[in-house]
């Protein structure tokens, strides 16, 4: 929806969810199938034998609490958002980008410790799947991180205002966020149940 | 006088519809003139509009195309007269042919790899899939379904620039000490995985590896906004059922795209892990000069499954656009509904469904186990039967109706005709026990060449011609299309056809020479027979290029808006649209795609926004 020289043009929509939201929920789709076929080629190397198992490190159960507090926090901004109630919004939206990084954080420290266990890169294919795939996601959260960043400088930064573009950037960074939350806890059961 | 007076009756007629049923989207009101076209660079460098993207995706593939099709004349040079001197290319290639004292040139088997490799790294990725669906999917959604542009024209536009890296990358690629990759298309490991296993897998092969995850990139973009615009933003009463079989195909293109690309981009990654950081993931215990190298445990096969299941796909993403481009012409110049709409919907649906369960039928070589190869086999000869509804559909479409011989519809009468050879034998190969014997072999070579290297050229040049006159406001010449198509038609089955018979005997493809084979020395009069249908080819192709861009600025100017007298949107904006498509309101439909039949007032096309006349069933 454009504003630009007073007048506002209203596309024929087909359908009432915004056509940004729905690229974005197939751009979803493309890279669960990245996800999905790393999985299926682990599952597949995995049944032919020379394979290591060990335990998840505990730093993954921490990063995985965090980014699921994450994603709440940046649900409960969006309905502060709605709801016209600055402060919350702001406080939440902070917290939850402050989470984020603390889902890396432990990220990170989950794989010193796989390395510590004797199994640094090039040792086994069980853990270098763990590695790829855990870094992988790690770059699609740094992306979400980084549309929290923007989203964190756009609040505070201009005045609070409730307009239908700003609503949309949120949903769209929300449900990206809430994304690779629900990819983690994925792989995180894929690497258990294996 | 009178045709005159008909034309801007027509085009009254046209504006009197669009006014009187469009829908207001206030987009007149809000977009003074173009503000896109405030510049040289906004207008014809980093444009937004659909149509300018479709314009820069088509040229550049027509630029690939041209490069890998040189390729190809070299090879088969080398193929066809390995006992001529190569010295003519060495300013071109420069060490790559080496030259004896008599000044006699060899070309080099490193390059020789190369430029197979590249040629149909070029054709299947470049051409065939961002010249052709990237231009017309493009071109035609937005005008097709009645949409402003795509749902987002910065992705649109980051969409081709992403394409362009990936070709820049690859250029490159030519030009580096070691040259580019030469382990064959599908990068297999160890040739891709192993830095030092040949020349081309060093530099070149990580050049290649950066090349094509750009590429990939510029699919996904693109077809996001494919979907996502068919599914959104279609015009009041453009339902799903009244799409023209284009914008069908596109969607159902992009769709295979969005869900089999990824899956390449794993095997890459996987790829890049054992080429960058030393991984094991497809390299198994190798030894090289006496020397055990680090790696343990990889499947080389791995790789394969990861790749097919793109690779597969693919075919289907490069045959689908052109398969809803000749729909399109031969209905429209067939002055006939296309016949059987719904069963050609469904059966792009099964086709698209089918190709992402048959891709190990590329590997029934590969060592796996027979069982499991016989579900491929029953799936793979299954996707004949849409693809024989398809076949059936379009010459019953034709049948009896009034043709225009023109090159648009030769082209997809020539489309239909390179489908049907390439395919049927699609199903000796599809067979696992046969392909025992056709495996690598010129047999190969000659199906996937016929049924979607040709067959899908013939499909992009059907709507080259037919489109011509909505991008650029002119006609192509058509007696140089007519030679064109001639020549090509022509000269295709002289090329591929021979090859045929060297596979059944087999000859094994991607061979440098076949100087030390007694069995395949009496070949070499076929071997040379292909390289000069190769080669004329080739000139009938310039012939195109230099007809396009003449056509451009000197070509017969459109003097109304709808001059094929079709049905769909596109044909009701100006002659030069701008940004936007429509001046004013959108255009509403009415009615289906394919209403071709004889009115009381002569006229024997019904535009889709047309209102039903009385008594008039609504077909969808």
């Amino acid at each position: 929806m454009d504003t630009t020289n007073g007048h506002t043009v209203k596309p024929y929509l087909q359908s009432k969810i915004h056509p940004l939201k729905f690229a974005l929920w197939v751009g979803i789709g493309s890279i669960l199938m990245v996800f999905a076929s790393l999985t299926s080629a682990y599952v597949v190397r995995q049944a032919s034998g020379n394979w290591i198992e060990f335990v998840m490190p505990k730093a993954f159960y921490i990063s995985t609490a965090l980014i699921i507090l994450s994603s709440v926090l940046l649900h409960l901004s969006y309905l502060a958002f709605k709801r016209e109630e600055e402060r919350p919004y702001k406080n939440y939206l902070l917290g939850a980008g402050i989470l984020g990084v603390g889902f890396l954080i432990f990220q990170y420290q989950g794989w010193l410790t796989m390395m510590e266990y004797g199994l640094p890169l090039r040792t086994n294919a069980s853990g270098d799947f763990t590695y790829i795939l855990s870094w992988l996601h790690a770059g699609h959260v740094l992306g979400g991180l980084l549309a929290i960043a923007i989203s964190i400088l756009v609040a505070f930064s201009i005045p609070f205002k409730v307009t239908a573009s700003r609503k949309l950037r949120l949903e769209l960074v929300l449900t990206y966020w809430h994304f690779v939350d629900i990819l983690w806890i994925y792989l995180l059961l894929f690497f258990i149940l294996q | 006088m009178a045709h005159v007076a008909d034309k801007s009756k027509e085009q009254s007629r046209t504006d009197y519809l669009i006014e009187e049923y469009g829908y207001d989207d206030h987009f007149h009101e809000h977009d003074h003139g173009d503000k896109y076209k405030s510049g040289f660079i906004n207008h014809y460098i980093f444009s937004q509009d659909h149509k300018m993207i479709a314009k820069q995706f088509l040229i550049t593939g027509m630029i690939w195309a041209i490069i890998a099709a040189f390729m190809s004349i070299i090879f088969r040079m080398q193929l066809g007269f390995p006992e001529t001197s190569m010295a003519w290319v060495k300013p071109l290639l420069g060490k790559w042919i080496t030259l004896n004292d008599e000044g006699f040139g060899v070309l080099s088997p490193d390059f020789y790899y190369a430029l197979v490799t590249i040629h149909g790294t070029i054709l299947v990725f470049f051409v065939l899939t961002a010249g052709l669906s990237g231009t017309f999917s493009n071109l035609l959604i937005p005008l097709q379904v009645g949409a402003r542009d795509m749902a987002s024209p910065f992705m649109n536009m980051l969409s081709y620039w992403f394409f362009f890296m990936a070709g820049l990358v690859m250029f490159i690629s030519l030009f580096v000490g070691t040259g580019p990759f030469s382990g064959g298309w599908v990068a297999y490991p160890p040739l891709s995985a192993l830095p030092e296993a040949s020349m081309g897998s060093g530099v070149g092969m990580t050049l290649w590896l950066v090349s094509l995850t750009l590429f990939v990139v510029s699919v996904l973009l693109g077809g996001i906004n494919y979907i996502t615009t068919v599914l959104n933003l279609r015009t009041k009463g453009m339902g799903m059922w009244r799409m023209p079989l284009t914008i069908w195909a596109f969607f159902l293109t992009a769709i295979i795209g969005l869900l089999s690309f990824p899956v390449v981009v794993s095997g890459f990654l996987l790829l890049m892990a054992d080429r960058i950081l030393g991984t094991s993931f497809y390299l198994n215990e190798i030894f090289v000069g006496g020397h055990a190298l680090e790696y343990a445990g990889g499947s080389p096969i791995l790789y394969q499954h990861l790749f097919w299941f793109l690779g597969h796909p693919e075919v289907y993403i490069i045959i689908l656009p052109s398969m809803g481009l000749v729909s399109e012409v031969l209905s429209v110049h067939s002055r006939k509904p296309i016949f059987g709409y719904k069963a050609m919907v469904f059966s792009m649906m099964a086709i698209g469904f089918l190709s992402f369960i048959v891709w190990a039928h590329h590997m029934f070589m590969s060592g796996i186990n027979p069982f499991i190869a016989n579900f491929f086999v029953v799936f793979t000869l299954i996707i004949a039967v849409p693809s024989a509804v398809k076949v059936f559909n379009w010459i019953t479409t034709i049948f009896r109706g009034s043709i225009r011989y023109n090159s648009a519809s030769m082209f997809a009468v020539g489309f239909v005709s390179m489908f049907i050879s390439g395919g049927l034998t699609g199903i000796y190969l599809g067979n696992s026990t046969i392909d025992i014997q056709m495996h690598d072999t010129y047999f190969v070579v000659a199906h996937f060449h016929i049924v979607m290297g040709v067959a899908a050229f013939f499909g992009m040049f059907a709507g080259i011609y037919h489109w011509f006159p909505k991008m650029y406001g002119r006609f192509m010449n058509e007696t140089l299309g007519k030679i064109h198509f001639w020549g090509t038609m022509i000269g295709a089955y002289c090329i591929f056809w021979p090859m045929h018979y060297l596979g059944i005997a087999g000859v094994p493809r991607r061979y440098y020479s076949f100087d030390v084979f007694q069995t395949f020395a009496h070949f070499s009069t076929m071997n040379k027979f292909i390289t000069v249908a190769a080669i004329l080819t080739f000139f009938v192709q310039i012939l195109f290029v230099v007809n396009f861009f003449r056509s451009i600025w000197k070509g017969r100017k459109v003097t109304e808006r709808n001059p094929w007298k079709a049905n769909t949107l596109e044909w009701t904006t100006p002659i030069h649209a701008g940004h936007g498509n429509w001046p004013g309101k959108l255009p509403t439909v009415q009615r289906w795609a394919y209403d071709y039949y004889n009115n009381e007032d002569g006229t024997d096309f019904n535009p889709q926004i047309e209102p039903l006349k009385e008594g008039e069933a609504d077909i969808h």
